[in-house]
């Protein structure tokens, strides 16, 4: 019996918390957006997510298995996690197989080549997304209609989404007040009656997915907090100096991807600062580069290329900011 | 809003089966092991050859050198051998073996149960005391408490803290003292804050302990200057530096002590043996235990003569269930896991942790995925994650750089990691051999 008994260090107990249960946690999260989606979209948003999901697991799979030749660990979750979010950032009449190549995009050149989870700097669904959008710029900017039950997967009728309409708007010189009759009313916006790709049009369902995720401790909140205050800040000041020309912060914060990229992308781990001071510098680029691309840039949108830049500065953010060290600062009362 | 140290930690399941078992008396022991070793520090001299007969409480092996204490036999009887025998560290270490015949008491131990209140002895009689009488730090650290009680020259504490967070889970040994023994502690208190000369004391109690909260606040109204302080529920809160930043706000500095901040910590049965030191001439030869485990049938506390096989202990708690994987000298983020049932209590065992098969296991250890768990947790403020690799990889200046000796072993990380990743193993091994490189640089 004595010598049956495990002498290990301490600690004697642990946490349940594990890889598969944080990455299932996400794929919960995003439940809501997902049947918003099929609600308005229709049975294309189930099948362009299976196709992701699906694709996203396999590549994972064969690339570590007869590439790599490790033992596949695609069933602790990342790689589907990857997939429904790839899927979020597309229209949901995309073809087939250009599903397929963002996903090899994104999981083979994204997490793969840099050796896997945790060690790929870059959001691979990102990078997938990003890829798709300069290979495929038509098929990316071509939006379905969100009307109730459909049926059909590939849709005739499409879109521009608010901020397309808003951006070339103003570029035409059609002041903002004109422009806002174009579209959807604040309370559709949020719910997600508009134009877009299948998992950014809900920022409602979206946050709700967030505060589930914030009270199983998935993510924290300093990321997406400071993305939202320098975006609402950001847009606030351009509003209050010339309001014919610029669109209110809250209509910027509810449309477009900033929800989806703030709460689930900006906070994927690897690619995210590990301190909460480092999560703010990171969430205030973010913002910051967010609104420059949707303001003066070419796209209507920008927050995809915003978290790829700030990507690029963690690990100059986890070298220079450190955690505060008990005993550091002696302030004592 | 309730007290707490700011800055990390974890909260694992309390799990504090025994803390409804009164304290029972564990019969003395037919033979039982004394190590010379312990507390942190050189270990003690033996004054006693095999074949001498000693009495309980005798003086056996003297104290050597600053940090050390001295070591009394716990029963009565004839020194059967003095040899290395395992500890439970898994070392051999020499030690003392007595076969008891009786339990007869040294002259001038006062065995008498009746409560001394009356305090004569002056500061330095204290400090003398509790060095004679082998008191060392019963929370588990084992430092000998006579140093803590004469300061440094030129440093000044003006409050004295007691802990009794108990923040370890399972462990109910403090808790039940403070329900037992809540009067002679007051007096332990007093003696301390006598010795230390000063004028507050404040008995820092965990929240999941009602009882003992009201109880000492009911007590402490008659004593001046001591106060009872209920504090969140937050491991490892009972760590000095974290228990001193809830209680009154000061941060002990990087690599400095309690008393630079103005503070001495005690913890609640270091108290309660100073009390029977000072007032009593007992010197420190048993202490209460904790025996507890999911599965075990009567968990329980236990006063034990120091020296009991750990094996007696878990017969009278009902014996050792079917299913144990591991024994754990200690709490489950702290204590150290035994190798063989047959090693002594000694002066640190807090308690005795059962662990069963399915819940002895690690986690399978996967890949980082850089989820800053471990630094959120970390109460010194520390990159667990970074210090791992470090050490993998014998990056000993990064290490250093980033505070690797500043890590307090409370394995909050390694609880947290939900990678499964053994931080706390790789981190123990760079401390250690970083303090080296700094040691040797010194030289
Ligand atoms: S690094 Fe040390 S102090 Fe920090 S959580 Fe881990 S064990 Fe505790
Ligand atoms: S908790 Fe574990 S997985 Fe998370 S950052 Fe720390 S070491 Fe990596």
């Amino acid at each position: 019996m004595d010598k049956l008994i495990t002498v290990s260090p301490s600690p004697h107990v642990y946490g349940d918390d594990n890889v598969k249960k944080l990455m299932y946690g996400v794929i919960y999260a995003l439940i809501p957006a997902f049947l918003v989606s099929v609600y308005f979209f229709g049975i294309g948003a189930l099948i362009v997510t299976s196709i992701s999901v699906v694709s996203c697991v396999m590549f994972e799979y064969l690339i570590q298995k007869y590439m790599m030749k490790t033992e596949p660990t695609v069933s602790d979750g990342s790689a589907a996690v990857t997939g429904v979010l790839l899927a979020m950032n597309l229209p949901t009449n995309m073809p087939w197989w250009i599903i397929v190549i963002g996903a090899l995009v994104a999981i083979g050149v994204g997490k793969m080549s840099f050796g896997g989870l945790g060690n790929n700097p870059f959001n691979p669904a990102l990078v997938g997304r990003v890829f798709l959008f300069i290979s495929f710029p038509v098929q990316m900017t071509s939006w379905p209609e969100p009307i109730v039950s459909r049926l059909q997967y590939a849709d005739a009728a499409t879109g521009a989404t608010p901020l397309a309409v808003i951006k070339e708007g103003l570029a035409a010189g059609v002041p903002m007040s004109r422009l806002a009759e174009q579209i959807p009313g604040y309370l559709d916006l949020f719910i997600g009656h508009l134009h877009g790709s299948m998992g950014e049009i809900s920022a409602l369902a979206l946050l709700a997915g967030g505060i589930f995720m914030l009270t199983r401790k998935i993510i924290t909140w300093h990321i997406p907090v400071s993305i939202f205050l320098t975006v609402f800040l950001f847009t606030g000041i351009l509003w209050l100096i010339n309001p014919y020309d610029n669109a209110d912060p809250l209509f910027h914060l509810i449309t477009g991807g900033l929800v989806l990229g703030a709460v689930y992308m900006a906070t994927d781990y690897a690619t995210s600062p590990m301190t909460p001071k480092g999560m703010w510098i990171f969430g205030i680029g973010i913002g910051v580069i967010t609104v420059a691309i949707r303001v003066y840039g070419a796209y209507p949108e920008g927050i995809s290329f915003a978290i790829l830049i700030m990507n690029s500065f963690v690990p100059l953010i986890n070298k220079y900011v450190k955690p505060n060290r008990f005993g550091e600062e002696v302030k004592n009362g | 809003m309730i007290q707490t140290f700011p800055k990390g930690g974890v909260h694992p399941a309390e799990d504090k089966f025994a803390a409804g078992s009164p304290i029972k008396t564990l019969k003395v022991p037919e033979a039982v092991v004394i190590p010379l070793s312990q507390h942190i520090g050189a270990p003690a001299e033996p004054l006693v050859k095999k074949g001498d007969t000693v009495k309980t409480g005798q003086l056996i092996a003297q104290s050597k050198g600053f940090v050390s204490a001295n070591i009394h036999s716990s029963v009565t009887g004839t020194v059967k051998k003095i040899d290395s025998e395992p500890d439970s560290s898994g070392y051999k270490r020499t030690a003392v073996v007595i076969d008891a015949v009786d339990d007869d008491w040294a002259d001038g131990i006062d065995t008498d149960k009746t409560l001394k209140k009356n305090i004569t002895a002056g500061a330095d009689e204290i400090v003398r005391r509790t060095l004679d009488a082998g008191i060392v730090g019963l929370g588990g650290a084992t430092f000998p408490s006579h140093i803590k009680l004469s300061l440094p020259k030129g440093k000044k504490a003006d409050i004295l803290i007691i802990n009794g967070v108990e923040c370890e889970p399972c462990l109910t040994s403090d808790h039940r003292l403070m329900l037992e023994r809540g009067d002679e502690l007051m007096v332990g208190i007093q003696l301390l804050m006598k010795a230390l000369n000063v004028t507050r004391a404040f008995i820092g109690i965990e929240n999941n302990k009602p009882d003992a909260i009201a109880h000492l606040s009911k007590l402490s109204a008659d004593y001046e200057g001591i106060k009872v302080r209920p504090l969140k529920i937050k491991y490892p809160q009972g760590a000095e530096k974290q228990l001193i930043k809830a209680l009154i706000n000061r941060e002990v500095p990087s690599g400095g002590l309690p008393v630079d901040v103005g503070t001495v910590v005690h913890n609640v049965g270091t108290a309660v043996a100073v009390y029977e030191a000072v007032q009593k001439n007992k010197p420190l030869i048993e202490r209460v235990v904790t025996v507890t485990g999911r599965d075990m049938k009567e968990p329980s506390n236990f006063l034990v003569r120091i020296g009991t096989p750990v094996r007696t202990l878990i017969d009278a708690a009902g014996g050792l269930p079917d299913n144990t994987g591991k024994v754990v000298n200690g709490g489950p983020m702290m204590g150290k896991a035994l190798n063989s049932l047959e090693v002594p209590v000694t002066k640190g065992t807090s308690g005795i942790l059962l662990i069963p098969a399915d819940k002895a296991a690690r986690k399978p250890v996967v890949n980082c995925m850089r989820c800053a768990k471990c630094i959120t947790v970390c109460p010194m403020g520390l990159e667990p994650h970074l210090l791992m690799p470090a050490t993998e990889f014998g990056k000993w200046e990064l290490a250093e750089e980033e505070r690797i000796l500043d890590c307090m072993e409370c394995g909050s990380c390694s609880y947290i990691c939900p990678s499964g990743r053994p931080l706390l193993d790789y981190i123990r091994l760079g401390k250690s051999t970083v303090s080296k490189i700094i040691r040797s640089r010194k030289q």
